[in-house]
């Protein structure tokens, strides 16, 4: 497992190498297209081919890593302080202020997210830039993506509040706040942090489904998710494998988030 | 003996080969999909592709358009005549038609039909193209098989309209229901497919007086989703596709050239456009620059229509040049030539109204940097495509643009309610032949006047000048005259380009090698214009 969890580490540090140092491993760009190539097959200028408009489909695929990882850990890491913001003041509560919590909880967690991310989409401005649509639509992520991380983080709460160290520190007299800091943030950080990691690949695939709807990061720019849109001609697609690239890169990274996150799990 | 033996053997060979040269076997089912539940049944009644499609194969009409010669030809009516300059029309019916229950047909019916599709309650669109003017439309049936339609003003494009007009009986107890094209619906499964048989009473007989359909049946499966259409037919599950995208074309073309077609330009338009409208939620200057013809001009000029056409539809599209279609012979301005991509002639026209380029950046004469977006429907990559193109395109003249893909719902109520949109790049379907049918496009005051529409008084000379146009050649029985009327407004159009049309996409169509007789053409219905005469192998 240890062997695994290091890959894993590993293959995400590649990752981020390569998004990170996109502008050197890929020069031509995301956006720039080849108008005579379109669809070429895997070249020395071009490692995976090129797309339908003629752009390195390389350049693309480093491009799209670098805003579906470094923008997921953000959604993930907006969602889970609501999560635990929400989820803290219930389960600290109790009664009816934990109800009355847990009922926008679950209103949130029965909302159809795809058709409310359209609708959010569609009543956004028209005018903002691909970077900003890009962080537009990582920040809704995030916004509507906190209601099932606050369930565990209340039940965590509610049940640390029944412990006999916080009954003790409540009879010392520690206020909220003081409680709050030296007792219960300390004790909910595991279950803080697999819930953020546990975001992060669920953005990552949420960001894709809007994707493939042609809904999420406007063009030029390109997501994991925006990559994954030339697998849905699934009659018309050729036996080239290189297509399945970024279909590929997202199972890696997903499944090496999951295995990093089990060692979390595991302490929680 | 030998002799006598020799020539029966060539007899029988002669016999056999022209028994296989026959044009057509009886029989077997022709299936192809429908994107859609069809939304009516009743053929007066229909709005959509797949009402239409289901119409087209069991109505009778009075004259149908050849969708190959693009002309009139005689189906339920035998001759006709246009009288007082377009007012009148006078039919000639065929004598012994039956309806697909045994009804006869006769000018009862065809009195009938006109009553129904005329009357508002229907709120038929193809009567609402017989909507010359104020006043009724009303019939006079001088015999059995003669009648006359009279108009309250001259309709233009008569004839031809009668090409979608599907004759109703007045007397058969089905109603709309009894068919006089070749198939009747038998069977209507709601979501899953509509069956047509074979309408035992159908008129028409083949040249060696065989009678149509070939076919016995044909089942019309509902499949929205075209790459699993793509996939049926490559099973051989269905025999048509209608519409083909470049890709699947090619893909199949690599496979086996036979089983595509490419049957040219189609009447269909792509075209990009700025929100005009006085009352648009974006800012004056934005405004201003959108109103300006050399703005517009200078953006038609910087896009590269020609890569369109050969990367986004794979070359299967050409650059357009205006409202219509070089598919339609008789209407088109073959005067008119597609503007040509230059960008610094794009860039000269931007100075003759105080653009400049400042470090690349276009700036207006304000110092407003030129930033505008572009909206189009989700889910239509061609579209896509072709914004991100011409994203790229302006860069080249110093013009950002911002890309938002939006749910179709949404775009329409952008652009015909709400006006809270910069430019948007949608499509046109002509599924008419004669440009009248767009006089809810081009007339100012009209709805569908999309860059700044419903206006009480033109706002451009040059849009009071096509609304004078329009006027007189909807009014107009002479068809050189509306020739004349319509060259006028293509040019027009071509000169203010408050349409900035990008592509003519060629018709693409799929049809099984084991059918027989298909003429694919550009003009809807692609592949069945001529059902009756399609056969099985």
């Amino acid at each position: 497992m240890k062997a695994l969890r290091i890959a894993a580490a590993a293959l995400l540090i590649i990752a981020a190498i390569g998004a990170i140092g996109a502008k050197y491993f890929a020069p031509s760009g995301y956006a720039h297209q080849f108008r005579e190539t379109p669809d070429a097959s895997p070249s020395g200028q071009h490692p995976l081919g090129t797309d339908e408009l003629g752009r390195d489909r390389f350049a693309r695929l480093l491009y799209g890593m670098r805003v579906s990882l470094l923008l997921a850990p953000l959604a993930a890491a907006v969602a889970t302080a609501l999560a635990a913001f929400l989820g803290g003041i219930a389960g600290y509560f109790g009664g009816w202020i934990e109800r009355c919590l847990m009922v926008v909880v679950d209103l949130f967690l029965c909302i159809p997210w795809l058709f409310l991310l359209i609708t959010v989409r569609a009543v956004l401005p028209l005018n903002i830039s691909p970077e900003a649509s890009v962080v537009v639509t990582f920040t809704l992520l995030g916004l509507l993506g906190w209601a099932a991380s606050a369930r565990v983080i209340c039940a965590g709460t509610r049940d640390m509040m029944k412990s006999e160290f916080v009954w003790l520190a409540r009879a010392s007299g520690f206020s909220g706040l003081k409680l709050l800091r030296l007792h219960l943030l300390p004790n909910l950080k595991p279950t803080l942090l697999a819930q953020f990691w546990i975001s992060i690949p669920v953005f990552i695939i949420a960001e894709a489904n809007l994707g493939v709807l042609g809904l999420g990061v406007s063009e030029p720019l390109p997501s994991l998710g925006s990559l994954l849109r030339e697998l849905q001609q699934m009659v018309t697609l050729r036996p080239e494998p290189w297509q399945f690239v970024p279909l590929l890169v997202l199972i890696l990274v997903v499944s090496s988030f999951q295995t990093l996150l089990n060692k979390h799990e595991v302490r929680v | 003996m030998k002799r006598l033996r020799r020539l029966q053997f060539l007899f029988a060979l002669a016999l056999i080969f022209s028994t296989t040269a026959l044009p057509a076997q009886n029989g077997g089912e022709l299936r192809f999909c429908l994107s859609g539940e069809p939304k009516t049944l009743n053929p007066l009644a229909v709005q959509d592709n797949q009402s239409e499609t289901v119409a087209y194969l069991t109505s009778g009409v009075l004259v149908r358009v050849n969708r190959i010669t693009q002309k009139a030809q005689p189906e339920l009516a035998t001759e006709w005549k246009v009288l007082d300059g377009g007012k009148r029309i006078r039919f000639k019916l065929r004598e012994g038609a039956h309806y697909s229950d045994g009804t006869p047909f006769s000018s009862a019916d065809v009195a009938y039909t006109m009553q129904k599709l005329m009357d508002p309650a229907l709120h038929s669109a193809v009567g609402d193209a017989f909507r010359s003017s104020e006043g009724k439309v009303s019939t006079r049936i001088v015999s059995p098989t003669v009648i006359e339609i009279i108009f309250p003003a001259p309709v233009a494009n008569l004839v031809n309209l009668f090409d979608t007009v599907a004759m109703v009986s007045s007397a058969s107890p089905l109603k709309e229901m009894a068919a006089l094209g070749p198939f009747y619906i038998a069977e209507h499964k709601s979501g899953s497919y509509i069956l047509l048989k074979r309408n035992p009473y159908y008129w028409k007989k083949d040249s060696n007086g065989r009678q149509l359909p070939y076919l016995d049946a044909v089942r019309l499966e509902i499949e929205q989703n075209r790459e699993l259409e793509a996939l049926r037919f490559r099973r051989g599950e269905i025999h048509l596709i209608n519409i083909v995208s470049p890709a699947i074309y090619d893909k199949f073309s690599a496979q086996d050239r036979g089983l595509v077609r490419d049957a040219g330009p189609s009447a269909d338009t792509e075209q990009l456009w700025f929100n005009q409208a006085p009352t648009a939620a974006i800012p004056a200057y934005k405004l201003a620059w959108f109103t300006s013809t050399n703005f517009r001009r200078a953006v038609s000029e910087a896009i590269n229509r020609d890569d369109l056409a050969r990367v986004v539809f794979r070359g299967h599209a050409r650059a357009a040049i205006g409202i219509i279609s070089p598919a339609n012979r008789f209407w088109f301005n073959d005067k008119l030539k597609p503007h040509p991509y230059d960008t610094a002639s794009a860039l000269r026209r931007l100075q003759q109204d105080g653009f400049h380029l400042d470090n690349g950046v276009l700036r207006d004469k304000g110092g407003n940097p030129v930033e505008f977006s572009i909206i189009t429907n989700a889910g239509n990559p061609a579209r896509e495509s072709m914004a991100t193109m011409i994203q790229e395109d302006l860069k080249k003249i110093g013009i950002k643009v911002n890309i938002a893909t939006l749910d179709f719902p949404t775009i329409i109520d952008r652009i015909t309610q709400k006006f809270n949109y910069e430019a948007c790049l949608l499509g046109g379907v002509n599924g008419d032949l004669d440009p009248n049918s767009q006089m809810n496009i081009w007339l100012s005051s009209a709805e569908n006047h999309q860059w700044n529409p419903s206006q009480k008084a033109p706002a451009t000379a040059w849009e009071a000048e096509i609304d004078t146009l329009m006027r007189a050649q909807a009014s107009s029985g002479d068809e050189h005259k509306r020739k004349q009327a319509w060259d006028r407004v293509q040019e027009i159009a071509w000169e203010q380009e408050p349409f900035i049309y990008l592509v003519n996409k060629d018709a693409l169509v799929a049809v099984a090698s084991n059918v027989k007789n298909a003429q694919p053409s550009a003009l809807r219905p692609q592949t069945f214009w001529n059902v009756e005469e399609l056969a099985l192998k």
